[in-house]
């Protein structure tokens, strides 16, 4: 238990010492996408490995230690899911990848004992390897502020977090800072929200602090529901400490005692991860009253969603901690002045409250030289969808998307052509190859009928279908709309239903203008943001790909071949062998022929199943 | 304009005097702004977006929800606005049944008045609600889901003013509907039948069970003598439907109901009367006995059933006294036992609750029958002085029948909230000079206030009494009983401002039920008996029918542990 | 209130969370955890403790995805059907499932209360697109045959545990 400033630093340079001593460090990726790969039996595995050669190793943290030894740790995310499992080693920064539980014994023969590098584990393009994880294109470019622990440090250790430098912000905010400066403080780093309508920061916080109502809570948005998005999972588990820093120093400067962290229940780990760290702080006394002597007190408490996407929508997320629907509200008052059980009430998402304690040490001047003026810092994004690359990572603000796609991503996957890229998820838009010089930012972005939202970039290639992509967002928004507001509820519900039919083939003319219509009404009247940006992904498709919206209504062709209603399917005579597995296999009888004699498809009774399609050796079923 | 206080309504100024929004100040400019989900006495929901003003900026908000700012302009009724409304409505319409001939609310849905107010000609979706899906399980209200658009007046109402939460939303999204847990038949819920939800739906979502169809058949049988007793509430509501001024129009009600075929048409202040003199002994003996204090008035059906359901621990508390309506359906049947006839015992009332009250086994007489056969609300009244094509407005007024042809102004002010206590006061006050008669009236307990309190001097005890309207407020009122405080009497309306609110009356809203109340205390006024005991009536009843019924023809015992004390 | 049933585990539930009415989706979500569905019993049972009506209860379990009516199977599949999962082909793989399972849109718990195949929005496990979990855990990169051989493991599996 620390009771004052001084043994926290006491504790700081011990531990920093103790790091120190680990001359070589094994980070073990212990992200979900990892886990799911076996990472945890390949960090146990090492473990015993090390340990039956008689090398000293670490696997927790200790204080004081006098011989030099191996730290072993579980890592957070490093983003690089694609190639999962991960392990890197350090000093040499080696990133191993694709490990399975067999090569653990090479790894340890060959790189520990002899420091030789594992060349099949390493990462390649085009057969070129990139031993250090930092060549690695992917990350090359990238530019890492919140996720600068993520994959590096132990993601379950205090001891660690504390051992680099944490809490020192905490430590800064509590005994050299009014609350009015760390106000000004993150005002002058003009940061602004990460969660999607990228509002400054320091002028909610500011708004707070000089509420009048004397009980004030800091609320942090982990409801991550952003289909394609896994940023803040990524913090949360990675480098849980950095944001509890983030949300007490939030705190401090708004005077709130209490803060609530609603996390996605899909994110078990997260939350495991939190009440770990949360525990941990408590017991340091870093967490709870009188925090290091300081008169300063501060609570956690973990609230998991219950599946519900609105829940991301800030009305809705308090409403939901306090136990009732997730029902946004109407506005005035604002969060900040009724927020959660009606007090002012601080609400940011993971991100934002992961770069206040970099800010609060390095200073706003710091913070600006990152990005352009009006949107400085990094984002996280995840990049995923049909590219080379999917993953986490983090860039400065004002990246273009042909960096982030062809640089870091590694282009396309198997070559295809690069069609759009969806960006902020169901409220965002599509971009397109003209777009793709912007500079990502909030205010770019919003210029060109796109938002950065939380951050998800969904790569898609030529053979995607626009109109399927426009009606897969619609059905996601309409399932997840509260159903509160008529435009929302009723417009959604009506928009899926026409998107539907153009994809089925049933496209009247006409349907791209009443969507557009409804569309129109949606965004102008909808209750929440989410209802606002609800149409968003069908009016970014439409400006972009009306072509293909036509194909389909008026041709009744998906020109990305991707509506199976829409397909005709035939059979090649030229590489028809006449076997008749296709017609055995047609549910529906719609296929016949003689044995040995090409075979025909009576496209009036065919359901396009593709049964056939799937069952011919011999490729001759088309479509088209 | 002196003071910047003001804002610009489509071009012209208008005066913000303390408005809690923008609706309520663009309605005092003179603009009926469309909105189906806005009640100035329930929370803002800000859910049905038609209520959408434009700022000067072309920026768009829901003037429900945003407060007025001074200086500001905004328009109502621009070209963007009226595409937005009619697409709203549009959307609405797609999933609503549109039968609206045949529907209970026709002429008085607001959907169906916006609809036409926007021209709407067609709807470019494809029906999603054509088939009704009904709830008839309940003895007050009728449930059509079909014609459901979700604007939630029914669950604000019950959940916050009554306090029943009876209904709520469930599900969400497009999937979202208004149901009972489980979505199960809502007699088989906490509903009280206090009917609340139905007076609020702006659509017929969910509308008064209609008796009146019923009723009709029996004018026609031969063996039938159709008698009737109209509640002190009905009076005051009736008169604005047939384009009159409001006001008390009993007389222009009897001789309709005459025309219509009522045999005999008597007033429920008699009742009430009866109620008074009951209900005061019984307090008086409770007090001296100093047993099951507070004592709870048992009036209002609604709040019975509240109470039995929530507080059944309370229900010795509560009066043994019927209602004045089964007090005098019990009279009414007693009177005619003897008839050849078969009497049909019907009840005008301007409550919903009172059918589920008719139909209690409790208010069955020896034979099985009901003491009320029919229970028709002052909506249903209306509907069928319009069916019956009478001409309200030009009907002279007739006067009650015989032998029940009088009433004291302590019975007519039953039909507001602090009546009942108001009347009781009069009849166990000491003093009975018209001073203190008068003093009465300033005591508290009259006005629309949700709750009220005073104490009344008895013999040199001080007693408290608390007058409660709204279920919610009943609620608080009893969980601070519970946590110590000490009342003698309270009266509890489950309605707000008590039944001149009822479900069954046309809907009003706060300035309407004023008028009604001020206009009861004036039937009050003109009365020339002020006090239950003065009604000539009420010695002849204990001296003649009552004698040695009045426990059962005038008394009940709710709940099966109850000990009251009789 | 039902006599039959058994409310220690409810009770137990509600005074971890002092049977506050803000905890309530954290109650559901424990009584939810120890029967993998929310027994219709204990509706009226916390909405007494909780001094609020059943309507209420059911209203908020009712809004939210995570919350369910029926017994759940003992293997509840969740199929990721998140951006990311669907541009990498989700949906077959869910059709595969429902397929050997004889579910459907509508029934996604197997009648001997097995498996329940049901969608999510997403596990946040982008890059494992795309990706599933079996009772919580995460398996990247589905193909339908690897669903179906998945299914016969568990099958199998439960065969020999007999």
């Amino acid at each position: 238990m620390l009771s004052n400033r001084e043994e926290l630093i006491e504790l700081r340079s011990a531990y920093s010492e103790a790091l120190k001593l680990q001359t070589r460090k094994i980070l073990v990726c212990a992200g979900t996408g990892c886990v799911a790969g076996g990472s945890l039996n390949i960090h146990d595995e090492l473990v015993r490995l090390i340990e039956e050669k008689g090398i000293n190793c670490t696997v927790e943290l200790e204080k004081d230690p006098h011989n030099e030894s191996i730290g072993i740790k579980k890592s957070g995310c490093h983003g690089f899911c694609e190639m999962g499992p991960l392990v890197r080693i350090e000093p040499e920064g080696i990133l191993y990848t694709k490990v399975k539980l067999e090569d653990c014994e090479e790894i340890v023969n060959e790189t520990i004992v002899k420091g030789n590098v594992v060349d099949r584990l390493v990462y390649k393009i085009e057969g070129k390897p990139y031993i250090r994880q930092e060549d690695i294109p992917f990350y090359a470019k990238q530019q890492r502020v919140v996720l600068e622990h993520c994959g590096h440090i132990d993601a379950t250790s205090i001891l660690e977090y504390i051992g680099i430098g944490g809490y020192e912000a905490l430590e800064k905010a509590l005994f050299e800072m009014e609350p009015v400066e760390i106000v000004d403080e993150i005002e002058s780093s003009a940061l602004r929200g990460r969660g999607g309508g990228g509002f400054p920061t320091g002028r909610k916080w500011r708004q707070v602090l000089n509420q009048k109502e004397p009980v004030h809570y800091v609320v942090c948005n982990g409801d991550e529901g952003d289909p394609g998005a896994f940023m803040d999972r990524s913090i949360m588990e990675g480098d849980p400490h950095r944001m509890l820093e983030g949300m007490m120093i939030a705190g401090i400067a708004t005077g709130s005692h209490e803060g609530y962290i609603y996390v996605r229940a899909e994110y078990p780990m997260a939350v495991s991860r939190l009440e770990n760290a949360i525990s941990q702080a408590r017991k340091l006394g870093l967490v709870g009253k009188n925090i290091l002597g300081s008169g300063f007190d501060f609570e956690f408490h973990i609230n998991k969603g219950a599946g519900a996407f609105v829940c991301g929508e800030g009305s809705a997320l308090t409403a939901s901690i306090e136990g009732k629907r997730g029902m946004p509200r109407v506005k005035p008052p604002r969060t900040v002045e009724k927020g959660l059980f009606e007090k002012p009430t601080v609400l940011n998402n993971v991100e934002t409250y992961a770069n206040v304690p970099k800010i609060i040490l390095k200073g706003a001047d710091w913070y600006r030289s990152i990005g352009p003026e009006n949107s400085p810092g990094t984002k996280a994004f995840a990049l995923t969808g049909n590219i080379q690359n999917t993953g986490l990572i983090e860039v400065p603000m004002g990246t273009t998307l042909r960096e982030i796609i062809f640089d870091i991503g590694g282009g396309m996957k198997g070559g295809k052509a690069f069609k759009a890229v969806q960006i902020g998820g169901p409220s965002g838009g599509c971009l397109i190859t003209p777009n793709l010089d912007l500079p990502l930012d909030f205010d770019s972005l919003k210029k060109v009928g796109a938002m950065i939202g939380s951050g998800g970039l969904v790569v898609m290639d030529e053979n995607t279908c626009m109109v399927e992509v426009a009606r897969f967002f619609m059905n996601f928004t309409q399932n997840e709309s509260c159903g509160k507001c008529v435009p929302c509820r009723e417009g959604t519900k009506r928009m899926l239903e026409i998107l539907e039919r153009i994809v089925a083939g049933n496209g009247q003319k006409g349907d791209v203008e009443l969507l557009l219509d409804l569309a129109d009404t949606i965004s102008s009247t909808a209750l929440c943001g989410l209802g606002k940006t609800a149409a968003m992904p069908v009016v970014s498709t439409i400006k972009n790909f009306r072509d293909e919206y036509d194909a389909h209504i008026i041709d009744k062709k998906c020109p990305a071949g991707q509506c199976k209603k829409l397909v005709t399917y035939y059979i090649d005579p030229e590489l028809c062998k006449g076997c008749s597995k296709c017609a055995r296999n047609c549910p529906v009888e719609a296929i016949s022929g003689e044995i040995k004699s090409p075979f025909k498809i009576d496209t009036s009774k065919c359901i396009k199943c593709g049964a056939c399609v799937e069952n011919c050796n011999f490729g001759a079923v088309k479509e088209v | 304009m002196a003071n910047d206080n003001y804002m610009i309504i489509d071009n012209i100024p208008v005066a913000i005097e303390g408005e809690k929004n923008m609706l309520e100040l663009i309605r005092k400019a003179g603009i009926d702004l469309p909105t189906f989900c806005y009640h100035s006495e329930l929370s803002v929901y800000g859910a049905c977006r038609m209520c959408m003003v434009e700022n000067k900026w072309g920026g768009m908000e829901a003037a429900c929800s945003t407060p007025p700012k001074p200086g500001a302009e905004i328009y109502t009724n621009t070209p963007r606005l009226r595409k937005h409304r009619k697409m709203i409505l549009e959307l609405l319409l797609s999933n609503h049944c549109r039968d609206c001939t045949t529907c209970d609310k026709n002429g008085e849905c607001r959907l169906q008045e916006l609809a036409g107010r926007f021209g709407i000609t067609r709807v470019r979706f494809k029906n999603t609600a054509e088939n009704p899906d009904i709830d008839d399980s309940s003895l007050c209200i009728t449930r059509d889901r079909s014609k459901c658009i979700l604007c939630g007046d029914c669950v604000r109402v019950c959940n916050e003013v009554q306090n029943v939460g009876a209904i709520n939303f469930v599900n969400r999204g497009s999937k979202m509907i208004v149901a009972a847990a489980f979505d199960e038949p809502i007699a088989d819920s906490n509903c009280v039948g206090c009917g609340q939800c139905a007076a609020v739906c702006p659509t017929g979502a969910i509308v008064i069970k209609n008796d009146s169809l019923r009723l009709w058949d029996e004018f026609d049988k031969e063996d039938v003598k159709v008698v009737a007793q109209i509640a002190p509430a009905v009076r005051v509501a009736v008169a604005k439907s047939f384009g009159l001024n409001e006001g008390n129009v009993m007389g222009k009600i009897v001789a309709s109901l005459k025309r219509i075929g009522f045999d005999e048409v008597f007033d429920t202040a008699t009742g009430a009367d009866l109620t008074v003199l009951e209900e005061a002994n019984e307090f008086l003996d409770r007090i001296a006995e100093n047993k099951n204090i507070p004592l709870f008035t048992s009036c209002c059906p609604a709040w019975v059933n509240y109470c039995e359901k929530n507080y059944p621990e309370l229900l010795p508390n509560v009066s043994t006294c019927r209602s004045p309506m089964e007090m005098f359906g019990s009279v009414i049947k007693e009177q005619y036992k003897t008839s050849r006839k078969k009497i049909i015992s019907v009840a005008i009332m301007p409550c919903t609750a009172k059918k589920f009250e008719a139909a209690r086994e409790e208010f069955r007489r020896e034979d099985g029958s009901p003491v009320i056969d029919y229970v028709i609300t002052t909506k249903e009244l209306i509907q069928m002085i319009k069916e019956a094509g009478i001409v309200f407005s030009e009907i002279e007024p007739e006067s009650i029948d015989m032998p029940f042809g009088s009433i004291s102004g302590a019975g007519v002010i039953f039909g507001v909230t602090g009546g009942v206590t108001e009347a009781v006061i009069r009849r166990v006050e000491t003093d009975k000079s018209v001073n203190a008669l008068r003093n009465l009236a300033f005591k508290g307990v009259r006005g629309l206030e949700g709750v009220k309190e005073t104490t009344i001097d008895y013999g040199g005890t001080e007693l408290k009494i608390a007058v409660v309207s709204g279920l919610k407020n009943a609620d608080n009122l009893i969980r601070r009983i519970k946590a110590g405080e000490h009342y003698d009497l309270v009266e509890v309306m489950a309605c707000p401002g008590g039944c001149i609110n009822g479900a069954g009356q046309p809907y009003t809203d706060l300035d309407g039920r004023k008028e009604r109340s001020a206009n009861l205390y004036e039937a009050d006024r003109m009365t020339t008996n002020k006090r239950s005991e003065e009604n000539p009536l009420m010695m002849s009843l204990y001296n003649g029918l009552l004698r040695g019924k009045v426990h059962d023809l005038l008394h009940v015992h709710y709940g099966k542990e109850g000990v009251h004390n009789d | 209130m039902d006599k039959e049933f058994d409310y220690s585990v409810v009770d137990k539930v509600l005074n971890d969370h002092e049977c506050k009415q803000s905890s309530v989706i954290a109650i559901l979500q424990d009584v939810q955890e120890h029967y993998h569905y929310l027994p219709r019993e204990v509706f009226a049972y916390i909405a007494k403790k909780l001094d609020t009506s059943v309507a209420n209860i059911y209203s908020v379990a009712t809004f939210y995805e995570n919350f369910s009516l029926e017994p759940k199977g003992k293997y509840v599949i969740k199929v990721c059907d998140g951006t990311a999962c669907h541009v990498r082909k989700s949906v077959p793989v869910l059709e595969r499932l429902r397929a050997e399972l004889c579910l459907k849109d509508g029934k996604v718990t197997t009648d001997d209360l097995m498996f329940t195949v049901e969608t999510v929005s997403c596990l946040g496990a982008c890059g494992l697109a795309p990706a599933m979990t079996v009772n919580d855990k995460v398996m990247p990169a589905m193909t339908p045959d690897k669903a179906s051989a998945l299914i016969r493991e568990i099958k199998e599996a439960e065969r020999d545990a007999e």
